[in-house]
């Protein structure tokens, strides 16, 4: 009998799930009453009038459809396409995340390269890690005074520490005898970071890298609900306050895609400096 | 005259983790001449790997010092190449990249054709030809890499080749055919060799004299036997030398008995610690007491 690839059968089971998902949720939505069953009372006090409700998937594509159709729109400071909504965000995101980056991980590798630095700024690290980036946020906004630049501060601070420490540790943990081997050739300090060190501990720099690229994208969408005005997190919200749901789910939705994207760029680079020992 | 590399008092000491000191081995002197192929055979705990690290300059002795070509060994350098245990080829380079990384750091003024031409010269006198020089090292198997690093250390031409236990982890047929590789590619390019090894065969095989080592602590370089069997060797010939089991023997009473019946004497404060000199040579009838005596202790011990 023809064997389907070990792929094939799980895009095909994947597609089922989603079918029978989708239709699970559609047949779970309640129909709205249609106005003519209603009594004369209930037509009065406004029960004709459409109630808000969790939306049927077969809303929600045509949502999407309308919305990815033309994403770019710009009819005001309220009703934006959802390309530019997700373009201020990403904007945020890797504004926040490359000067985080930039910092982390030079700094990184210096703390990694040294005990007595890693060992002093350890219990420093270990205090602000675990603080919620928007705890940051009225600090951020009284000092900076601006909610654009406050968001992407906010991004700034929650991506550095998985870079730092991942970067500090990897460098680190870098073999001795790979160490050995630069000395022995006589290499200098900066060829040695950049030939040995660096290769040696890339998997797990960009390891971090990628942690924190996914923290980000988790906290723009908060940042955005608190400073308002742009940005996809800001659309989720305000579509709330206008009591449209499909918005919402459509939103919701394209959250998950984008951080998928985000992730995946990542994992490709983890995959390119890999190595097998 | 100082021979080529001059092993002057070397005392190596350690904390012994409760305040007092460990001695590794003292006044250790010895001397290795140019293009001669020594063995240091010892059991674990002597202080062969230490030694070994100072000379490669990747450690400091608590005193003496090594003195190579009229210059003293300070810290790391390329006249002193290694060939580690476990190999240390960098896995995210190629085979090839892994022998220019040493050729480029060795040559920074030639061109990259010259310095891959070098490369894969080196990489072709131990055996490793066409695409394999385009692998990883993880798609290689462990005697593989083990020739990917005596290339990368013979491609070099350091005045001194230090190889630490190169053949410890392979298995016994694959360490036969690097033994040959060894030789042949050592054969042609007439370098100092200083090699660390816990087998007897390879050791006879390989060396021009070895030096036995008494156990640890306070161990010391206490015999160098000279190995009287002709070059060019071969595994299956050197057995039926009248000489190989007369020099196997006396190297297996030492490190089964006379280590340790040896170990754990301090030297005389200030003394050079050097090995007396054995010469086993059955073929030849020696007019020089001197020289028939130890071979007679070695038969009778």
């Amino acid at each position: 009998m023809y064997q389907l690839s070990l792929n094939l059968r799980a895009a095909l089971l994947s597609v089922i799930m989603l079918v029978v998902g989708l239709l699970i949720w559609e047949a779970a939505i309640p129909a709205q009453q249609a106005a003519g069953e209603l009594t004369e009372y209930e037509l009065l006090t406004g029960g004709g009038a459409p109630k808000a409700g969790v939306p049927p998937p077969s809303q929600v594509i045509a949502k999407a459809w309308e919305q990815l159709s033309d994403p770019f729109y710009d009819a005001g400071p309220n009703d934006k396409g959802i390309g530019i909504q997700i373009g201020y965000s990403i904007y945020r995101v890797l504004t926040g995340y490359f000067l985080a980056a930039l910092i982390a991980i030079p700094f990184g590798f210096l703390i990694g390269m040294s005990q007595v630095a890693y060992k002093a700024f350890n219990p420093f690290i270990q205090v602000l890690r675990p603080i919620s980036p928007l705890a940051w946020m009225p600090l951020a906004l009284f000092i900076i005074g601006d909610s654009e630049a406050s968001a992407i501060f906010v991004i700034f601070i929650c991506s550095i520490w998985p870079m730092l420490i991942n970067t500090a540790f990897g460098v680190a943990a870098v073999r001795e005898d790979w160490i050995n081997v630069a000395r022995t050739h006589e290499l200098g300090p900066i060829r040695t970071a950049f030939s040995v060190i660096l290769p040696a501990a890339a998997p797990t720099i960009v390891t971090g890298m990628r942690i924190s690229i996914g923290i980000a994208w988790l906290v723009i969408v908060a940042a955005e609900m608190l400073v308002g005005g742009t940005g996809i997190g800001y659309y989720v919200w305000n579509e709330w306050n206008n009591l449209d749901l499909t918005s919402v789910v459509f939103s919701i939705l394209m959250i998950g895609v984008v951080g998928m994207l985000l992730d995946a760029m990542f994992g490709l680079l983890q995959r390119r400096v890999t190595y097998a020992e | 005259m100082k021979p080529y590399l001059s092993i002057e008092q070397l005392t190596q000491r350690f904390p012994d983790g409760s305040g007092g000191q460990l001695t590794v081995f003292e006044n250790a002197t010895f001397g290795v001449e140019k293009g001669e192929f020594v063995v240091i055979l010892g059991h674990s705990g002597c202080g062969k790997s230490t030694i070994m690290n100072i000379l490669a300059g990747l450690a400091d002795p608590t005193s003496g010092s090594v003195i190579m070509d009229g210059q003293e060994v300070k810290g790391p350098s390329l006249d002193r190449g290694v060939v580690f245990q476990n190999y240390s080829l960098l896995p995210w380079l190629t085979t090839l990249k892994n022998v220019t990384f040493g050729v480029r750091a060795r040559h920074p003024e030639w061109t990259k054709a010259q310095i891959d031409e070098h490369a894969t010269k080196f990489l072709a006198m131990v055996g490793l030809e066409g695409d394999v020089i385009h692998r990883k090292p993880s798609q290689l198997s462990g005697g593989m890499r083990q020739r990917v690093s005596i290339a990368r250390a013979f491609a070099n031409h350091p005045k001194l080749l230090l190889l630490d236990e190169p053949f410890g982890a392979l298995d016994a047929l694959t360490r036969g055919t690097i033994q040959d590789e060894l030789l042949k590619i050592w054969g042609q390019m007439e370098q100092t060799v200083f090699m660390i090894t816990h087998d007897i065969d390879e050791a006879i095989l390989l060396a021009d004299r070895i030096l036995l080592m008494t156990n640890g602590p306070h161990a010391r370089v206490a015999e160098s036997v000279e190995i009287t069997i002709p070059r060019p060797r071969s595994r299956t010939e050197i057995v039926e030398h009248p000489n190989y089991y007369a020099i196997r023997n006396h190297l297996v009473q030492f490190l089964g008995k006379r280590s340790k019946e040896l170990a754990g004497q301090p030297a005389t404060p200030g003394q050079p610690n050097a090995p007396e000199t054995v010469r086993i040579d059955t073929t030849q009838t020696n007019d020089d007491p001197a020289d028939t005596r130890p071979a007679l202790k070695a038969v009778n011990s």
